[in-house]
């Protein structure tokens, strides 16, 4: 297996990494094929993406696609950001193994949980509360499931 | 860069010496060691030679010893065709959960066939507790097959005990001894086992070879069939290079054995201190004490093995991991879940296991390169803050 040379940059050098002093949206996904986590916070202005940054538990692949998405939706607006998918981050790291194409569903995923839980009025806990998981066990556990994290 | 190489559970490096030894025959001593003429014949006594060279590190008689292509189909052939040849002696099988794939799979295989398999839990350090062994076995188990140590973990296991268990319920004991021959002192006898698989490159020797030591009396069959090479157990022209390698790997062995373990030992005390006094939420796995000299096994709360493997790769240093995102499978070791780490800690399992050729030097960078990988990892990770 090996990964292309975006993904080692944005794994060795990721953008964005943190958290945000008072972000207007968070999401949190978990990834049930892995056990990976990531976190992704949104300060939003004028309907724009005026800062993100995330938190990984995860692979380089995983990494990756977080710094990557980051980089992709900062200055963004919501709407555009609202269209980024799991392939466009894929594509825009020049590919992933087969085998790790499941850690780039994180990264949308996440940032779209982030997106939904600013229009739901920012409450940070409202969107790591759901459990997609256990409404739609087949297609939604292949996406990526949002998990209570250990505090 | 620097280069440190301390993944040597996976595979070592082919000792120049051995190289040297397997050459001529390529070239030279090209014969079929069947065949009879005299390209053939010195080919042959170089297999036997090797035969008797691989049996002394053993502890065995040479007519014990069966050349494979490696560990796994020793195991395969130990525990298939024991079976397979032996059908009075019951059709229970007994097995542990931190068993090399090799074994487990081979086992699973057999129960999908019909058999009844009975795979043991160990406990924290990974060792299979002897009671366990005692309250499974029954009047119909034919074979046992454990470990001699952990390739992940590095627990040593009781084999002795295990193995008297066994005798004692009238069944056959398998070890896979992949992991400690040449490292620490195994002797068929001593440990009082009937079947036991070694391997080549785990020893600085090739791959692509290594052997089932077969006790005197034992009934095993062929695994692969076409020919009537090694006593008729295992069909196919012998790899003699490679068996020359091998005998010439154990031979060293024998002779460096005893002064390599000790100076091992030491570098993995060194480096675990070392890594215990600078991350902090990090646990041992494994035994303490009880362990593969060289062997140091960890897991680091909150990150994942994969990024800190090809963080330290970027460093020169190359080990590796029971991570699911670290295994083509993506599931965790089964190992690591087997002595009751939850899931997210077997993430953050890191192992490196030292080799004849690792320095205190090594060590030190490892110790000053490690800390601050994890640190920024943990910076990245959500959890743990
Ligand atoms: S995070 Fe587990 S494989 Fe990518």
């Amino acid at each position: 297996m090996q990964y292309s040379q975006k993904v080692m940059d944005h794994f060795m050098n990721p953008r964005n990494v943190g958290t945000l002093e008072n972000p207007s949206g968070v999401g949190e996904v978990g990834n049930p094929t892995c056990g990976d986590i990531m976190h992704i916070e949104i300060v939003v202005k004028d309907d724009r993406i005026e800062d993100i940054k995330f938190r990984t538990f995860g692979c380089a692949a995983a990494i990756a696609t977080s710094s990557m998405v980051t980089e992709i939706v900062k200055g963004k607006t919501l709407e555009e950001a609202e269209k980024i998918t799991n392939r466009t981050v894929a594509e825009a790291l020049d590919g992933l193994p087969p085998v790790k194409m499941h850690c780039s569903n994180l990264a949308a995923d996440a940032l779209h949980e982030a997106i939904k839980s600013y229009r739901q009025g920012g409450a940070p806990e409202a969107s790591i509360e759901k459990g997609c998981c256990q409404s739609e066990p087949d297609s939604a556990c292949q996406q990526g499931m949002e998990i209570n994290l250990p505090k | 860069m620097k280069s440190i190489y301390m993944d040597h559970s996976a595979t070592t490096p082919v000792d120049r010496e051995v190289f040297e030894a397997m050459v001529p025959y390529y070239t030279d001593i090209y014969g079929n060691s069947s065949s009879v003429h005299s390209q053939g014949q010195k080919a042959y006594r170089a297999l036997e030679e090797s035969r008797e060279k691989v049996a002394a590190l053993l502890g065995a008689k040479p007519n014990e010893i069966i050349f494979t292509s490696g560990g796994t189909e020793a195991d395969n052939q130990a525990i298939i065709t024991y079976l397979a040849k032996n059908p009075k002696k019951g059709n229970h099988i007994i097995t542990s959960a931190i068993e090399h794939h090799a074994v487990l799979h081979t086992c699973e295989f057999l129960a999908q066939q019909g058999f009844e398999l009975t795979v043991l839990p160990v406990n924290s350090y990974g060792e299979v507790e002897p009671d366990t062994l005692r309250d499974a076995i029954r009047p119909n188990t034919a074979l046992v097959s454990i470990m001699h140590a952990n390739n992940e973990i590095g627990t040593i296991e009781p084999i002795k005990e295990l193995a008297a268990i066994a005798h004692e319920a009238g069944a056959v004991f398998h070890t896979d001894a992949v992991q400690t021959v040449g490292k620490i002192p195994v002797n068929v006898t001593e440990l009082g086992v009937d079947l036991l698989s070694a391997s080549a490159h785990k020893l600085y020797g090739p791959k692509g070879v290594g052997c089932l030591y077969v006790s005197k009396g034992v009934r095993i069959g062929s695994f692969m069939h076409g020919g009537g090479h090694e006593r008729n157990l295992r069909a196919g022209t012998v790899n003699v290079p490679g068996v020359v390698g091998f005998a010439q790997a154990a031979e060293m062995a024998m002779q460096r054995l005893s002064s390599r373990e000790a100076p091992l030992a030491g570098l993995a005390k060194r480096l675990t201190d070392g890594i215990f006094a600078a991350i902090p939420n990090t646990r041992l796995t494994g035994h303490p004490e009880k362990r593969l000299p060289g062997s140091v096994s960890v897991c680091f709360d909150y990150v994942e093995g994969e990024s800190i493997l090809l963080m330290l790769d970027n460093h020169g240093i190359m080990a590796s991991s029971g991570s699911a995102c670290a295994s083509g499978s993506l599931d965790p070791s089964h190992v690591l879940l087997a002595i009751g780490l939850p899931h997210e800690a077997a993430h953050g399992s890191l192992r490196l296991t030292m080799g004849k050729d690792n320095t205190e030097e090594d060590v030190d960078y490892i110790l000053k390169v490690l800390p601050p990988i994890i640190k920024n990892l943990r910076v990245m990770s959500p959890l743990g803050q």
